[in-house]
Formats: C-alpha cells, sequence, structure tokens
C-alpha cells in the first residue's frame, strides 16, 4: 500500500511539471496581456514599464523557471486584472462552484442509481420506459437550453425561484456557504438541476445495464434459491456489483464539473470559478489561466487516486492482486 | 406414507420467436424423506430446467403451463412469489455448478451466510456467525471461524463449493438440488465432495436429487436414477439394476459409451445420430430416428409403463427382459 501511494505520488509529480509547461507554453500562444490590460494610448514608458513589471520582456523559457521557482514555494503570482494573489482569488471562489457540483453531482447519483436498478430489473415495465425516455431527453438536451428553459418557466413565468446568484450564505470554517441557508438552497436548485440532468442520465444508464447484465448472473439465482428477498438481492449484491462503474462515472463527472461548469455558471451568473476563468481568458488574465489549469489537473489527480482507492475497498479481488 | 417430494406431468415450456420450447414435458416423479435420486441427461435434456422448476425460479419467457409439485402434500405450483421465497433455501435449497459464479466475489462468506438466514427469521450477528461457523466446520472447512472473514477468491475451487453447499445447508433444508456440483472440479475433489455430500444427507437426513450429465458420478451417490431426453423421463429404477440391465436403448447406448465399458484398442461406442432439437422433435418417441430397434410403432410416443422391480421405462421394444 505505502509503494503504491510512493508510486501515485511521484507519477503525479511528473504529470503535474508536464502540465505546467503545456499549460504556460498554451496560455502565452493566446495572446499578449498587455494590449488589453494597458490602454492604446499609453505611452511608450508606461508601456515598457508595465512589461517589466509582469516579466514580461523575459523570454518563455525565462519566464517559465521564474514561474517553477515561485511555485515550489507557493506563490502562483498575482492576477493581472486583480492584483491580489490568484491562490486566494480562485480560493474564495471554489466553494461555490464545489456546493453547487456536490449537490448536482450527488443528486443526479442517488436518484440516478435506483432508478437506473429498477429499470434494468423491469426493463419491460412502463415506469422503466419513462425512465429511460428521461434519461435520452437528458442526453441529448444541450445545457445551455435547458437553463434557459428552466429560468424561463420557473424564474420568470411562475416567479417561484430566483433567476441567478448565489442568494443567502452563512459561513462555516471560515467558508461562505449557500446550502446553510434556506434562501441559499432556493437559489441553487436551479442551477443544480440543470448541471444534473446530463449525470442523472448517465448514472441511469450505467446503473441499469449493470442490473441487467448481473440480474442473469447465477450470483443472483443462489441467493434466490436460497430464499433472499428480490429487494435484499438489489440492495446487497447487484449494488455492490454495479459500483464500480458507477464510482469511476462519479470520480470524473465530478471532476469535471468542478473544472468546467461554466456554461451553468454563466447563464445562472453563480460566483464560482467557472465564471473567473471565463472572465479571465477575455482579459487574458494569464496567471489565473495558469493557476487554474493545473489546479484542475491537480484535482483530476486526486479524484482518480480516491477512486482507485474505493476500487480496492469495493472489490476484495483488486487488494489481494495488489498486495501479491 | 406421503412422498416428500411428488412431481406429476410437470410441463415447463419457453415462450421463442418460433413458438413453445418444451423443455421439460410432462415429468413425474417422487422421492422420499432421505433419499438421493439422480437425474441424467445430456445438455438440453431438461434435467436442469426440472430442478429450476421445482424451486419455481424460472425466468420469462419460461413458465411451468402444467403439473404439479408436491411438498409434503403441499402444492408448490401457483404458489405466490412470497410463499416460494419461504420454501427456498429453507425447505428445499439448491447447489449449482460453478461455486466462483454462484458466490459473490465482493462480499465476505460470513455475509452471505447471514444474508442465507436473514431469508428466513431474524438472527443476531453472533448467532449467524456461530452457526455459519458450525455448518463450515461439517463441511470440511478447517479454521471456520475465521475464514468467515475471507472472500470467495481467497478459497480453492473445491473450498468454495463446500462453501455454496454450507449456504444451502444452513437452514436445514429437507431437500437439496444439486445441479452438477462437482463438473467444475478437479476430478480427485469431485469424489471428495461426493463421499462427504452422501454423508452429510445421511446425517441431515436429506433428500438430494443429483443432477449431472456423468452416469458414473451419478451411480456412485444416488440410489435411484431418473434418466431424461428431450424433456422426458425415459427410464427409471435402482441404480445397480439399471447400470446392470438398462431397458430403454437410450440408457444402453449411453452406458454403452462410458470410457469405462470400452474395450482396450477399440473405438469408443456412440450412439449414431444426435439430440435433436427440442424445435424440432421426431413424432413419437424423441429417440426414434438413433434407435436400432425402432419400428413403425414407434411414431406413437410410447407412455412410461413398469418394467418390473420399481422399474420405469418409455419404449415400445425395451431391452432385458421387459416385454412392452
Amino acid at each position: 500500500m505505502l509503494g503504491f501511494m510512493i508510486q501515485r505520488l511521484l507519477q503525479a509529480l511528473v504529470v503535474m511539471l508536464v502540465i505546467s509547461a503545456l499549460v504556460f507554453v498554451g496560455v502565452y500562444a493566446v495572446g499578449n496581456p498587455i494590449d488589453v490590460l494597458i490602454s492604446p494610448d499609453a505611452t511608450q514608458q508606461i508601456r515598457e514599464a508595465a512589461i517589466k513589471a509582469y516579466g514580461l520582456d523575459q523570454p518563455l523559457w525565462k519566464q517559465y523557471i521564474d514561474f517553477l521557482g515561485r511555485l515550489i514555494q507557493g506563490d502562483f503570482g498575482r492576477s493581472f486584472l486583480y492584483n491580489m494573489p490568484v491562490l486566494d482569488l480562485i480560493g474564495s471562489r471554489i466553494p461555490a462552484t464545489l456546493e453547487l457540483t456536490l449537490v448536482a453531482v450527488l443528486g443526479a447519483t442517488l436518484l440516478g442509481v435506483p432508478l437506473g436498478m429498477y429499470a434494468g430489473y423491469r426493463p419491460d415495465s412502463i415506469a422503466s420506459r419513462l425512465i429511460m425516455t428521461l434519461s435520452i431527453f437528458g442526453f441529448s438536451v444541450p445545457t445551455f437550453w435547458i437553463g434557459l428553459v428552466l429560468i424561463f418557466t420557473f424564474a420568470v413565468q411562475l416567479g417561484w425561484l430566483p433567476a441567478g446568484n448565489r442568494g443567502e450564505t452563512a459561513t462555516l470554517f471560515g467558508v461562505e456557504w449557500s446550502f446553510l441557508t434556506a434562501n441559499g438552497w432556493k437559489h441553487m436548485l436551479l442551477p443544480a438541476l440543470n448541471l444534473s440532468l446530463f449525470k442523472f442520465a448517465m448514472m441511469v444508464r450505467l446503473a441499469r445495464a449493470g442490473t441487467r447484465e448481473i440480474m442473469l448472473t447465477d450470483t443472483v439465482r443462489f441467493a434466490r434459491a436460497a430464499g433472499e428477498s428480490e429487494f435484499t438481492i438489489l440492495r446487497r449484491h447487484v449494488l455492490r456489483l454495479i459500483s464500480i462503474p458507477i464510482v469511476t462515472v462519479f470520480g470524473l463527472e465530478f471532476g469535471s464539473t468542478m473544472a468546467f461548469a461554466v456554461v451553468t455558471e454563466t447563464i445562472f451568473s453563480w460566483p464560482g470559478v467557472g465564471k473567473l476563468i471565463i472572465d479571465s481568458i477575455s482579459s487574458l488574465d494569464r496567471p489565473v489561466m495558469v493557476a487554474y489549469l493545473m489546479l484542475v489537473a491537480f484535482f483530476f489527480i486526486v479524484i482518480n487516486l480516491l477512486v482507485d482507492l474505493s476500487y480496492a475497498a469495493l472489490d476484495p479481488r483488486l487488494r489481494t492482486r495488489r498486495a501479491a | 406414507m406421503i412422498p416428500l417430494l411428488e412431481v406429476t406431468d410437470l410441463a415447463t415450456h419457453f415462450a421463442t420467436r418460433n413458438g413453445a420450447l418444451k423443455a421439460v414435458d410432462g415429468v413425474s416423479f417422487s422421492i422420499a424423506e432421505g433419499e438421493i435420486i439422480g437425474l441424467v441427461g445430456e445438455s438440453g435434456s431438461g434435467k436442469s430446467v426440472t430442478g429450476f422448476s421445482i424451486l419455481g425460479l424460472i425466468d420469462p419467457p419460461g413458465r411451468i403451463v402444467g403439473g404439479s409439485v408436491k411438498l409434503k402434500g403441499r402444492e408448490l405450483v401457483g404458489l405466490s412469489a412470497r410463499e416460494l421465497r419461504a420454501i427456498r433455501g429453507r425447505e428445499i435449497a439448491m447447489v449449482f455448478q460453478d461455486p466462483s459464479a454462484t458466490l459473490n466475489p465482493v462480499l465476505t462468506i460470513g455475509t452471505q451466510m447471514r444474508l442465507a438466514l436473514e431469508a428466513h427469521g431474524s438472527v443476531s450477528e453472533s448467532e449467524a456467525r456461530a452457526r455459519s461457523a458450525e455448518v463450515l466446520e461439517r463441511v470440511g472447512i478447517p479454521d471456520a471461524a475465521r475464514r468467515l472473514d475471507a472472500h470467495p477468491h481467497q478459497f480453492s475451487g473445491g473450498m468454495r463449493q463446500r462453501v455454496a453447499i454450507a449456504i444451502a445447508l444452513l437452514n436445514r433444508p429437507k431437500l437439496i438440488i444439486c445441479d452438477e456440483p462437482t463438473t467444475a472440479l478437479d476430478v480427485s475433489i469431485q469424489a471428495q465432495i461426493l463421499t462427504e455430500m452422501r454423508d452429510l444427507a445421511r446425517e441431515f437426513g436429506t433428500a438430494m436429487i443429483w443432477i449431472s450429465h456423468d452416469l458414473a458420478t451419478v451411480s456412485s451417490i444416488a440410489s435411484r436414477l431418473l434418466v431424461m431426453y428431450a424433456g422426458r423421463i425415459i427410464e427409471e429404477g435402482p441404480v445397480a439394476n439399471v447400470l446392470r440391465q438398462p431397458q430403454h436403448p437410450y440408457t444402453a447406448g449411453l452406458l454403452a459409451s462410458l470410457p469405462a465399458n470400452a474395450e482396450r484398442g477399440m473405438d469408443l461406442v456412440q450412439i449414431p445420430g444426435s439430440t435433436p432439437s427440442l424445435f424440432d422433435l421426431p413424432p413419437g418417441c424423441a429417440f426414434q430416428p438413433r434407435c436400432d430397434r425402432r419400428s413403425p410403432a414407434c411414431v406413437v410416443m410410447p407412455e412410461l409403463t413398469s418394467g418390473g422391480l420399481g422399474r420405469r421405462r418409455r419404449c415400445h421394444h425395451p431391452l432385458n427382459g421387459g416385454s412392452a
């Protein structure tokens, strides 16, 4: 186990190094931030002073080395636009995205897996057909369109729910959270619904396919022959046997939603990292872009590690193989 | 005296695109308490479907279309799912062919045994462990109390089947249906398990239906033999008697084709032709196209008639002294 962790840690370091280089070069290629930051009618002196202050007069490789040097000390640099440490800036936006993502992905899983299992258990029932129709809908309709329809229906026409922003927040561990207030939940409901529809559809399909397959196995027949109830069989045998793909997709979806909830956050003007990255791209705020993309890579590494660890917890056969 | 189990005219058909597939078609037999009978036939002869029908474990498109199964005089065909579930595992248990497919790979042996116990009434954790360990010990698993926390993949094939047998024995059923439980095992282990099962059956007073395609295995454990062909019983009688003097030409052919009965240096004897498709059975006796004793009379289905000494056969031209 220790050897496995050390191996993964080294792997992660290499991945992060490669990502940092790629991101740095990529962001460099997007455009020159000076053109955006300095007004076109500024004097040549001001211009040059700014270029020097941001370190943009150095060659690319030198800029990269300097960046790495600061990175080792935990310094991602300062945002050009907000003139504050990038890490603080991103850190202040993460809770909003984190809670929205958690609510969306957890909700999609907790609802999608049981419904999918039912659809796999009774594939021919009317309820199952209804569930599958809903999942096709969730798969095929684009997020931005659903977002607009949700706003139009529930905010504009019915006036039940707010159309955007985070609403009231409460403080926990020194961070502002919406999920601690009723008003915050009201604000979170529509964007979370918007984000979760696709994930819900995916969880339904995954659980359904897994259940259909497992129901035909001798494991289920043997449990039935022992007199176990259908509910016990689904809950204790089938759910455990289909959990590996579900955990995998849960991890991936959680990661990608954290990183790229851009569309939903923009539509619902949710002040999360997705909106931050869009703003930083349009203003060519390089340090924010670089730090953000590296954080995303880091985030995925952590998620993959957690997913791998949960495999071992879920399937004892993998445990022994690794120990051997 | 009422027999433990009485099967009368059992018919199980599978609805298919090409019409009904008559997997079991008019099977009748009975078992006394503590008796071991062997149910022999090739793949597709209906022996396994007979076993599953007794437990009411036929999945759609299959269905028991007629006949009766009586356990100590109580009709099982037509019972509700709940009533059947109370019988499975408690009155009649089943052991399958491949223990690595029947046991759930992600649950510990102890958990699987507890689920089988809980299916028939609530038990405390410690009570379940004690009873499970006791039965595991009985089927020859050393250090049983500690092995409860092991997973199936940590056992050898033979040990795994012993675990499956222990699960079947947990609730002290009156009858165990064994569907080729030794086929997937090494030959040396096969003999061990056979002997142990026979001793266990004797000790617990459990009756057994031993389903197999292997005449040699069956004859070493069963006292009575039923031979199936194309969904029907074609011969029945005490094992030694049937083996010495088969009355149905098909049984005679099976016996002649056993390698043990072959003459050294000669080719093995084969029954000419192949098993007919259940969709396309010949008129009358299903075996007649392959039979060297056939006559025009064979296009009429022969009845299962008595051949003396507790023997029955379904043939117009029986061998060994039975005149039709």
